[in-house]
Parts: C-alpha cells; structure tokens; sequence
C-alpha cells in the first residue's frame, strides 16, 4: 500500500520474507511428519508475498506474481486434486483411493497425499492473495 | 465439576458475547468479527471435546501411547480455512455496500432505504 | 490442579476479558487487532488441549489473514464507528435465555478429557491403531485429511474456491472497470 516505508520496515522485510516463503515450503511437504500440511502452508505463503505487498507497495509484487497467475493457480490446485480423484477411478479404483496410483500400497497413499495436499496448498494460497489483491485494487 | 465443564460454559460465554455483538451492533463490519468470535468459540467447543487427558497430539511417536481425538482436529482445520473465505466475501459484500450507500452502518442503510420508497 | 488446567483455564479467561474489552471498543482499527489477540489466545489454548494443526493454521489464518483483510476493509470503509441506537435489552434478554438453555445442555456432555467419551470409541481407535500400518505416515491428522476423508477436504477446497470466485465477482470487475474510467 505505502511504497515509502520506513529504511528499518523494508530491510528487515528482505531478511523475513524469503525465510517466511522457505518455511512454507517446509510445512507443506513435512506435513505428513509434523504439524502443517496444505492449507497451512498455503497461508504462510500467501503471507509473505502479502507482506511483501504491504511494504513495497502493490504494484510491484503484482509485477513479480500477476493477477492473471495468481487466478490460474486458485483452478489449477482445484483441478489438480479432482485430477487425482480421477485419475485413481481411471486405474480401476475408487475416486480418491490412492492404493492403485503404485504398486506399494504405502508407496500409492504417499504418492496420492503429497499429490491432494499440493493441490490443496496452491489453492488456499492463490486465493488468499487473490483477495488480499482485490479488496486493495477496490481501496484505491 | 467445575475444571470438567469450565471449558464448556467459557464456550457458552464466548459464543453468546460473539451472538451480542451480531444483533445489538449496528456497524457490519463488527458483526463480521463477532461472527468470527462466535465461529472460533465453537472450534473451541469441537477441540475440547477431543481432548484426552494424559494424552498428547495425534502424531504417532514411540513411547507414546494415548493420542488425543484427530477426527475434531481435521474437521476444524478446514472449517478455519472456509471461515476466513466466507468472512472475506463477507467483507467483499461491505465494501460493495459501502460504494452504493456511504456508510457501514445499518441504521443510516434503512434510513437511506426508507427515504428511497417515499420518493 | 496441575499445569495443564491452570494454563487451560487462565487461556480461557483471557479470551473472555478479550471479547469483553472487543464489545465496549468504538474504534473499528482497535476493534481488528483486538480480533487478532482473540485468535492468538485461541490458538496458545489449542496447543494446550494436543490440536497442533489447528493452532498453527489459527495463528496463520485468524490472526494474520483475517487481521489484513479487515484492515484493508477498514481502510475502504473509514475507522470510526457510529455510535449504536439499538436497544440493549432485546439483545441481552436473547443471550440470556440462549445461553441459559445451552449451559443446560452441557450438563448431559462427558466431561473434559474423559478418554471414555463416546466421541473417543467409534473411528477415532481405527485412525489411531491402524493409520501407520493402512498409511504409513506418524501424523494421523493429515492422514485422515488427505486418505480417509479426501472426499470431504475436496468439498472444503471447492468452497474456498468459491467464495474466491464470489469475492472476484464482486470487486475484481468493477475495480477493472473504474480503472479504465480513469
């Protein structure tokens, strides 16, 4: 919003927020270790692009992660976990029943999980900052 | 008695003070934050009922053998993700409201309304 | 008592003093960042009652995003709020009553923490004893949120999809619109 932040408020911004977007990267694919999983990395992430938007103004993270993007990525994460419904009733199962994807039923339900909860992060993501974008387009 | 249901009658407390501030308040947006209130009040209602005691989160470990309920939990998790969506399309609909009419306040929006219908 | 019920209880206090403080605030700006400790505090509470994956996506969602959003709102709608006109005892006699009837019907639920409760005998032992054998991944949650009941998180994905789309329906066209107008 204010591309005239303070020195202090944008450099520790440079610091933060790559740190911020490594650990959601961490939550999403640890998440089946740990706490975390997709829509919590989803969030994270949208967060610091958000930060990023708030602190050197809107413009200039739409210039680094269009609008345009952002849209294709709310239906890609959408159709990327019905995709993988399909795709497991195409292999003879059930929608959704990983054990056909491989052959190793633990293997399948890995394979299947990181799969949904990919599909599952970039959604929450895109559409957080879809709507972080579109109420501060109607602001101005 | 009181520590078994404490956790259950705070809910309440929340939930109603969430409930007050959806039909005494005037200003929408802070009837979307008690909506929000009244919404997290029962996550808390739903968590509490997970609970075991003496038994720690549900992520398998040896040496640990009682886990508390992660049905709740799963079903929270996405509620709190569907939560802040429907609170943002919420907030969408004021700004909306506030283009059209000036102001986020329903009194003045039926004020406004009625002056409408007599002309 | 030990540590968990006074860390349990002193939380829930907390919360309560929160939204009494959040009832009498006139700012609108006070009144969002007071939203964001009531997620905060409801967040530290579900660490203390084992929901790890729920705090963490309350303190990510309730009190980051959801903060932002209503900022951002403020910042359209303007801060100070006008004073209220309605009557207050309409609203408290309906809370009363509600609320009297709902702590009624607590009396019947199992108590806090009673691992005998009926919530803890149906699927909940299935998840617990079998997931590592039938999923093979230690955190329980994320296997019934992605393998037993995919189906459902698929419903939850779409309606966050949809209240995107509604939102960009509502804005996203009309700020493209007065753009052009400029």
């Amino acid at each position: 919003m204010n591309p005239r932040s303070s020195l202090i408020l944008r450099e520790v911004c440079r610091l933060v927020i790559p740190a911020v977007m490594l650990f959601a990267l961490y939550v999403q694919f640890h998440g089946e270790y740990g706490p975390g999983g997709g829509f919590q990395a989803g969030v994270i992430f949208a967060a610091a692009v958000i930060l990023y938007a708030l602190v050197y103004g809107r413009q200039k993270a739409q210039r680094i992660l269009p609008t345009e993007t952002v849209r294709y990525f709310i239906a890609a994460g959408v159709l990327l976990y019905a995709g993988v419904g399909v795709a497991t009733m195409l292999l003879g199962g059930n929608f959704l029943d990983y054990n056909v994807l491989l052959q190793g039923h633990q293997q399948a339900q890995h394979l299947g999980i990181f799969l949904i909860e990919l599909g599952v992060g970039v959604t929450v993501g895109a559409v957080m900052i879809a709507i972080f974008y579109t109420l501060d387009e109607f602001c101005e | 008695m009181i520590t078994g249901y404490f956790n259950y009658w705070v809910v309440i407390i929340l939930m109603m003070m969430g409930f007050y501030i959806v039909i005494s308040d005037s200003n929408l947006i802070k009837k979307i934050i008690g909506l929000n209130i009244f919404q997290t009040s029962v996550f808390i209602l739903f968590i509490s009922m997970s609970k075991v005691k003496g038994g720690t989160a549900p992520i398998l470990i040896a040496g640990a053998d009682v886990y508390s309920n992660p049905l709740p939990h799963v079903l929270i998790l996405t509620a709190i993700v569907v939560g802040v969506s429907t609170s943002a399309l919420g907030l969408a609909i004021i700004a909306k409201i506030h283009r059209a009419y000036g102001t986020v306040d329903e009194t003045i929006i039926h004020e406004q309304d009625d002056l409408q219908d007599e002309n | 008592m030990d540590i968990e019920t006074i860390v349990n209880i002193s939380l829930l206090t907390m919360l309560a003093l929160t939204v009494v403080v959040l009832i009498r605030m006139k700012s609108l700006l006070a009144i969002a960042l007071s939203s964001g400790v009531y997620s905060f505090l409801s967040a530290g509470l579900f660490v203390a009652m084992d929901a790890v994956d729920v705090a963490f996506t309350e303190a990510a969602v309730g009190a980051g995003i959801t903060t932002i959003l209503l900022l951002v709102t403020i910042a359209i709608t303007g801060r100070e709020q006008t004073v209220s006109k309605h009557k207050r005892f309409l609203p408290i006699a309906v809370i009363t009553i509600t609320g009297a009837a709902l702590i009624y019907g607590t009396l019947d639920m199992p108590p806090y923490g009673d691992a005998k409760a009926p919530i803890h005998t149906h699927v909940a032992p299935h998840y617990l004893t079998q997931s590592s054998e039938e999923i093979g991944i230690p955190n329980v949650v994320t296997s019934v949120l992605a393998s037993y009941r995919g189906y459902d998180t698929l419903g939850e994905v779409v309606v966050i999809f949809t209240a995107a789309v509604g939102v960009l329906l509502l804005l996203g066209n009309a700020a493209k619109r007065s753009g052009r107008k400029q």
